[in-house]
């Protein structure tokens, strides 16, 4: 078996641990719901308590300001969780593997695994777990696992059928502009992922908050356990912020890279297009986390479609759209 | 405040704004609308138009980028084409309607940033603001009773201390019943900002007007061949509006040879080329000679201009002689590539010398192989079993109808096919050093081996190659790298250093003990903002602390 092969079946057994611990993640959320029910019922009693917690946490909008008490201003609070461990475990656990199979591939390759499409989906969505893992030693985002062992396995999933041989790089592709510019990107990626997810969530939230006090209780019962809308849109723009800054050196890098392969440092190219339209689009995002009457949901959505965008670029226009940017042999 | 109106930080205007306003002037209605574009929510509007209105050249093949798709899209769609090039859909870049787009865009950012820029520096120059009233409702309050001893005073000056070398500046106010200070940092936060704003319109402008004064040409090179940089040296020059001939620094540039290498070890990727190099020799004028080379992804810079490298491939050695053995054409002609395994075509045109003008169509195959109905290709780039397919026209080349003529093409309609696939005589078939005579007693061609002396069956060096070059010229380059440092700069201040406002106030008590208070206010995002209260407050009551100590020894027990 040679390293490509070892890569290859790391890569597999990677897969199959993060398959387990979406479900776990899952098992968790449905935990979550079930724990909102039990203190729904016991607080029936005390009726008012639930409102006047929801009526702290989402109220002070503005002036509230994420610290150390991010799992407090959560309306049912949510105890230790089995299932949330195992869960963390394993995606630990796959994420080891992971990096053993995108290693391996570098070595047998002899050089960055990040040259063509199955290597870049293999080392970017090693990158949105390192940054989720990473985020996780700051704050408790646990909750999102379901969210990013999915996003991961279904972007693996595609990504096989990309597999291409190791090659190695042509001309055009050997330069340490290859290195930098695509890893910025793949991790500039990796924070937009998550600040996507939290803007998500952080929508669902501000509907569930927004319906507290009318009988409606909506289905999405966990939702009670996870920190507040304001808390969520604070959390999703620090991470996006910092996938802005990766993107704007990820195009600038990108120009210079341009600039010595093709003797300019930008032309339009459909995937200098799409990177041009992400950063715009999240520039957006940041002025309207500054606007008036934009904060809040409607920012949220700007984030949402910054990241369709994202996945946009890296999957349909890579494979489908004709540019310069197209002998990476996918 | 000089931000724009609606900025989440600035004051609420009164509700009713624009429903009961008073009626304008001609200028209040200017400066209704000046207001109107350099607010908040047009930046943003105007942003995601820009986002929008980029999609449509991902979509439609780009003149600038891809001008042989434009081609071919007008072929397939030849209907659609026409109405799409009337609304500038192959030219969206610089179409009317992005461009207005993103000027709109930069003059609401120029109006918003002037007015932001004066306010910021006067608030540079300003103390903080006033201590207000009630500290008790703004973020990370909390009180402290300051240790026995310390008058309120004593307490402030010291507040002021710990700020101070926490890089705050400060402004102490002091009542009859109570010292406070008030502190700010983070100035750096908005200058970062009005720098970035400020690039981005610097970088627009270089790129805007950058490109006209440089100037953009080609060259094919065969090795040994030599190059000076004037303007009738060029294959096809495109100078900038702006750029002027007399600039260009006549400089020589010989390719001396081109290297290619392929891979031959890993079977997944045989024969994928895996570098090409370029050896040349440089020439100032009035300088000496010097060795260099160009590679792909690495441009030789000299004489003001940059030179990529853009193409290769090779350049067949073709005599032809008329049936004395007169020398009526010799060249080593770039013959273009037409897959990756090098198989190339290329054109030979003899107007004069022979008893009619000849073209010859060639097809020239590195490392000829024969496929199962007969056809040639080639199956490996490099150099191992060389073959050249000679097609032979006869009649007019069309060389004196004074249209200019590519010399990569030939119409072949007017003329009469000699040895073609499907006339009598079969294309001329030549290896390197092989002679063959030209139909109807015309001449000759021979295809000339480039190392005569090598080894038998050694074709390695047998036929030279020529190397494309880009040559570019753009003065304004260095200007565009300043303005996106000063961007990624300004954008990294902007969003990390935390700009906030926070007070210390000593109220002395009834009792004689001196309350202390402490909280905070963040001006933009500042996510430490409640641990920088607490900070503050425990630096403080160390410093109290160690002074109380200082000031009242120790009393022996
Ligand atoms: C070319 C178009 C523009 C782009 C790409 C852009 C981009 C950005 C970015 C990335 C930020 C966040 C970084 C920072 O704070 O420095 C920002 C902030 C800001 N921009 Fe722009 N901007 C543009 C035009 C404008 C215009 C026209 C205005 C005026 C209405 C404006 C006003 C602001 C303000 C006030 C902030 C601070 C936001 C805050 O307080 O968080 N920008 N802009």
């Amino acid at each position: 078996m040679n390293l490509n092969e070892l890569s290859i079946l790391s890569l597999y057994s990677a897969m199959a641990v993060y398959a387990v611990a979406f479900i776990a993640f899952s098992i968790d959320l449905a935990k979550r719901s079930s724990a909102v029910d039990a203190a729904d019922t016991e607080s029936a009693k005390t009726e008012a308590g639930e409102a006047a917690a929801v009526g702290s946490a989402g109220g002070t909008s503005t002036l509230t300001r994420i610290s150390a008490r991010m799992a407090n201003d959560a309306a049912t609070p949510y105890g230790r969780s089995a299932s949330l461990r195992v869960g963390v475990s394993l995606t630990v656990l796959a994420w080891a593997l992971q990096l053993v199979a995108t290693v391996l591939r570098g070595i047998a390759a002899d050089r960055v695994p990040w040259a063509n499409m199955y290597e870049f989906a293999m080392t970017g969505t090693l990158l949105i777990v390192t940054v989720f893992l990473f985020l996780l030693t700051r704050i408790d985002l646990r909750f999102l696992g379901t969210f990013v062992t999915g996003l991961v396995l279904i972007l693996l999933g595609i990504a096989q059928q990309y597999y291409v041989e190791v090659a190695p790089l042509p001309p055009a592709l050997q330069s340490v502009w290859l290195v930098i510019h695509v890893f910025v990107a793949s991790l500039a990626t990796g924070f937009f992922a998550l600040g996507f997810a939290l803007s998500f969530v952080q929508l669902l939230q501000f509907r569930r908050e927004d319906r507290v006090g009318t009988d409606k209780p909506g289905r999405l019962k966990f939702l009670k356990t996870l920190p507040a809308a304001v808390t969520l849109e604070n959390l999703a723009y620090r991470t996006n912020i910092i996938g802005f800054i990766l993107w704007t050196f990820t195009l600038m890098a990108g120009s210079i890279w341009a600039e010595r392969a093709w003797g300019r440092y930008w032309g339009w190219d459909t995937k200098e297009v799409w990177t041009f339209i992400i950063w715009v689009i999240y520039a957006g995002y940041i002025h309207a986390r500054a606007t008036r009457g934009w904060r809040g949901s409607r920012s949220a959505w700007l984030a949402i479609i910054g990241f369709a965008a994202v996945m946009f670029n890296f999957g349909v226009v890579n494979v489908f759209f004709k540019g310069l940017h197209a002998y990476s042999g996918l | 405040m000089s931000r724009p109106s609606d900025h989440i930080d600035s004051a609420p205007v009164p509700s009713g704004d624009g429903i009961t306003q008073p009626k304008l002037g001609f200028v209040g209605t200017l400066r209704w609308f000046w207001r109107q574009l350099t607010s908040m929510r047009t930046a943003l509007f105007l942003l995601l138009l820009l986002a929008i209105a980029a999609v449509p050249g991902s979509l439609v093949p780009q003149r600038s980028s891809d001008p042989n798709g434009v081609t071919q899209y007008f072929t397939d769609n030849p209907d659609l084409a026409p109405v799409l090039d009337t609304i500038q859909a192959f030219d969206v870049y610089s179409s009317a309607w992005f461009s207005s787009i993103y000027l709109l865009l930069f003059v609401s950012l120029i109006g918003c940033v002037i007015p932001r820029t004066k306010h910021h520096l006067q608030a540079l120059r300003a103390k903080p603001p006033k201590t207000p009233a009630r500290l008790g409702r703004l973020a990370g309050f909390m009180s402290r009773t300051a240790p026995a001893g310390t008058d309120a005073a004593t307490a402030v000056a010291a507040a002021r201390t710990v700020l101070k070398q926490g890089r705050y500046r400060v402004a102490l106010f002091e009542s009859p019943t109570e010292f406070s200070v008030s502190a700010e940092r983070g100035y750096l936060r908005e200058t970062g900002n009005l720098v970035f704003h400020s690039a981005l319109v610097g970088l627009l402008l270089v790129v805007g007007f950058g490109s006209g004064f440089g100037f953009t040409g080609q060259r094919v090179l065969v090795e040994g061949q030599t190059f000076v940089n004037t303007l009738l040296a060029y294959d096809s020059f495109n100078p900038g509006r702006f750029f002027d001939d007399t600039e260009l620094d006549p400089y020589t540039l010989t390719l001396d040879d081109f290297d290619v290498s392929y891979e031959t070890a890993n079977l997944e990727a045989f024969g994928q080329p895996v570098d090409f190099t370029a050896g040349v020799t440089v020439t100032p004028r009035g300088g000496d000679a010097k060795a260099g080379a160009v590679r792909v992804n690495d441009p030789l810079r000299t004489g003001g201009t940059s030179v990529y490298l853009l193409g290769n491939g090779y350049a067949p050695t073709i005599t032809v002689k008329d049936p004395e053995g007169t020398v009526v054409f010799t060249d080593s002609v770039p013959f273009l590539p037409q897959d990756a395994n090098l198989t190339s075509l290329g054109i030979v045109k003899v107007p004069d010398g022979l008893e009619e003008q000849v073209g010859l169509v060639g097809f020239f195959y590195p490392t000829q192989d024969e496929s199962s109905t007969g056809s040639y290709f080639s199956s490996f780039p490099d150099l191992e079993y060389p073959v050249l397919t000679l097609n032979v026209y006869a009649g007019d080349l069309g060389l004196d109808d004074g249209v200019p003529t590519s010399v990569y093409s030939l119409d072949t309609d007017t003329m009469e096919p000699l040895a073609t696939r499907t006339s009598d005589i079969q294309p001329l078939e030549l290896k390197p050093g092989e002679t063959q005579e030209l139909p109807n007693g015309l001449g000759s061609v021979t295809f000339e081996n480039a190392t005569p002396d090598a080894a038998d069956g050694d074709y390695s060096g047998s036929v030279p190659r020529f190397a494309s070059f880009d040559i570019h010229h753009d003065p304004t380059q260095g200007w565009v790298l300043l303005f996106a440092v000063l961007v990624l700069g300004g954008l990294l201040t902007s969003l990390f250093v935390p700009r906030r406002r926070l007070w210390v106030k000593a109220i002395e008590q009834a009792d004689g003990s001196v309350l202390l208070e402490y909280a905070g206010l963040a001006r933009g995002e500042d996510p430490a903002l409640e641990s920088a209260v607490t900070t503050l407050a425990d630096r403080h009551a160390a410093l109290l602390k160690r002074s109380a100590r200082v000031v009242s020894p120790v009393e022996p027990a």
